[in-house]
């Protein structure tokens, strides 16, 4: 099983090691080709703006939404999470539509405002998730259908998850912090083998 | 539960988003919006572009204020700005109108000759020039979030950026394979603190971000640089000097992606126009040099 980290620019090799680092292979992926074969999809922190250009520049604007409709996993962290949004606050068209809800880019303000803390996020464990936020966007909007996966105190939504896809505002790979790739590598065994302990899908007609 | 800003991590942190991407020099905005939509991840504000200052000569100092926060208007990517090497007021400025980055510059006229800025006291982070291991480690010990290597800027010849980084990174493979009890005399050479020198050997790379800078100028320098280990570049006076800004800021981006993809990199050369002429290092006087300010 092989999960991909997008590697327009930003935070890839941050979340290839940390991949790596709890026994998953990690590739990155530049070109649509990069797609083949992979079970699941990191998008890494970095500039959404430039992200949205080069996913068009490269063609890769089909390919990543034919595979996450697919229902592989989709973890988008920061920039991530602005490019998974349906909506964007401000009126910027949506890059990747696949999570319904509205994001606001650099919701705390420039980056004298970022900023790190511990986050509760029961989905990984009782202990917080060491958060580090970095000219963060947040969630205005939860549309239904879409998990809460945290807040902060003041109850703004800064994780989230519908079906295969999972946002975050944070940054777990600046941190240290394993526990979600691991739950996006859970999500893209099952994926990659459905039948894994209930006997393999087969379709219709196939041979047994 | 406490939430703690501009912590190290943070600072840090942000130089880690623009990993692979290129950081431009703008003038405008006008030329902050050319770069954005080009697929710049940052841009630098400032007055004049590295060769025009070059040509005007007299002391280069901190951009207008205004000026700056213009650019910070009109694009949503971070915003850095210069400030003269050890003049912490024009860092302390910078950091009230709230750019997201300094850099302690070599291409504005130096402030102090003897200290660089005491990069610590700052909530805002810094980028620093080097020129070699012992350089880069002594920014960081001053607090410096995010290290690049000088070249020559303003000439648009990429001959020194290439000795900057290829030095830089022979002195890290160096140290790597000393011996830990040899560490001690190899930080007294670099003149770098201890225990810096036994962290990057023990690494392999510097504890924070190397870009490259000082020279770049056609898709294929910025390919270079990546090549060499680069992990992100500064285009200065290369984009706005040369024919078709636009086309030539989309296509370095372009080629610093693709770095190791020759095809590609050919493909985004192709019918550029004019690169900016520039002027051959080597035949820049000892006194106009940029790279040697700062020790």
């Amino acid at each position: 099983m092989k999960i991909g980290v997008l590697a327009l620019h930003g935070a890839v090799i941050e979340h290839i090691q940390t991949l790596r680092s709890i026994g998953v292979e990690a590739v990155t992926v530049r070109l649509p080709e990069d797609l083949d074969g992979l079970s699941g999809l990191i998008l890494p922190g970095g500039e959404s703006t430039t992200m949205r250009k080069l996913t068009a520049r490269w063609g890769l604007h089909d390919p990543i939404m034919a595979f996450a409709r697919s229902g592989a996993p989709i973890l988008g962290t920061c920039a991530g999470m602005i490019i998974v949004a349906k909506e964007i606050a401000g009126g910027e068209e949506p890059v990747f539509p696949l999570l319904d809800v509205t994001v606001r880019r650099n919701a705390f303000g420039r980056q004298l405002d970022s900023f790190e803390t511990e986050l509760p996020m029961p989905i990984v464990g009782d202990r917080p998730v060491h958060a580090i936020f970095i000219r963060a966007p947040i969630i205005e909007r939860v549309g239904p259908g879409v998990e809460v996966l945290a807040r902060l105190p003041d109850d703004r939504v800064v994780a989230v998850r519908q079906r295969n896809v999972i946002a975050i505002a944070f940054h777990p790979e600046l941190a240290g912090e394993t526990r979600i790739h691991h739950l996006v590598a859970t999500m893209a065994a099952e994926w990659s083998n459905p039948g894994e302990g209930t006997g393999e899908r087969r379709l219709a007609g196939e041979a047994m | 539960m406490t939430a703690e800003t501009s912590t190290w991590a943070t600072k840090k942190g942000l130089a880690q988003m623009l990993k692979g991407g290129v950081i431009m020099d703008v003038v405008t905005p006008e030329h902050a919006k050319i770069a954005e939509d080009a697929g710049a991840c940052a841009v630098m504000a400032l007055e004049r572009v590295p060769s025009d200052i070059r040509a005007a000569g007299g002391v280069a100092r901190m951009s207008d204020p205004t000026m700056i926060e213009g650019i910070m208007a009109v694009v949503s990517i971070p915003v850095m700005a210069k400030a003269r090497i050890g003049h912490f007021v024009e860092a302390q400025v910078l950091e009230a109108i709230g750019v997201d980055y300094i850099d302690e510059s070599e291409v504005l006229t130096p402030a102090d000759e003897i200290n660089h800025i005491d990069k610590h006291q700052f909530k805002v982070p810094f980028v620093c020039g080097c020129r070699n291991l012992g350089e880069a480690l002594r920014r960081i010990n001053e607090g410096a979030a995010m290290i690049r290597t000088k070249g020559e800027a303003g000439t648009g010849d990429i001959v020194e950026a290439v000795r900057h980084i290829r030095t830089l990174l022979a002195e890290i493979r160096r140290l790597q394979s000393m011996r830990e009890d040899e560490l001690f005399v190899a930080a007294k050479e670099l003149d770098a603190p201890y225990d810096l020198v036994k962290l990057v050997a023990a690494e392999g790379k510097l504890p924070v971000v190397n870009f490259v800078a000082g020279g770049i100028a056609t898709p294929a320098d910025a390919a270079l640089a990546m090549q060499l280990g680069a992990e992100g570049v500064f285009v200065g006076s290369g984009i706005f000097k040369s024919e078709n800004p636009s086309r030539t800021a989309e296509a370095i981006v372009q080629a610093t992606l693709h770095f190791d993809n020759p095809k590609i990199i050919a493909e985004v050369s192709k019918g550029l126009g004019a690169p900016m002429r520039g002027i051959a290092a080597a035949t820049v006087p000892d006194a106009d040099r940029l790279a040697v300010r700062g020790w």
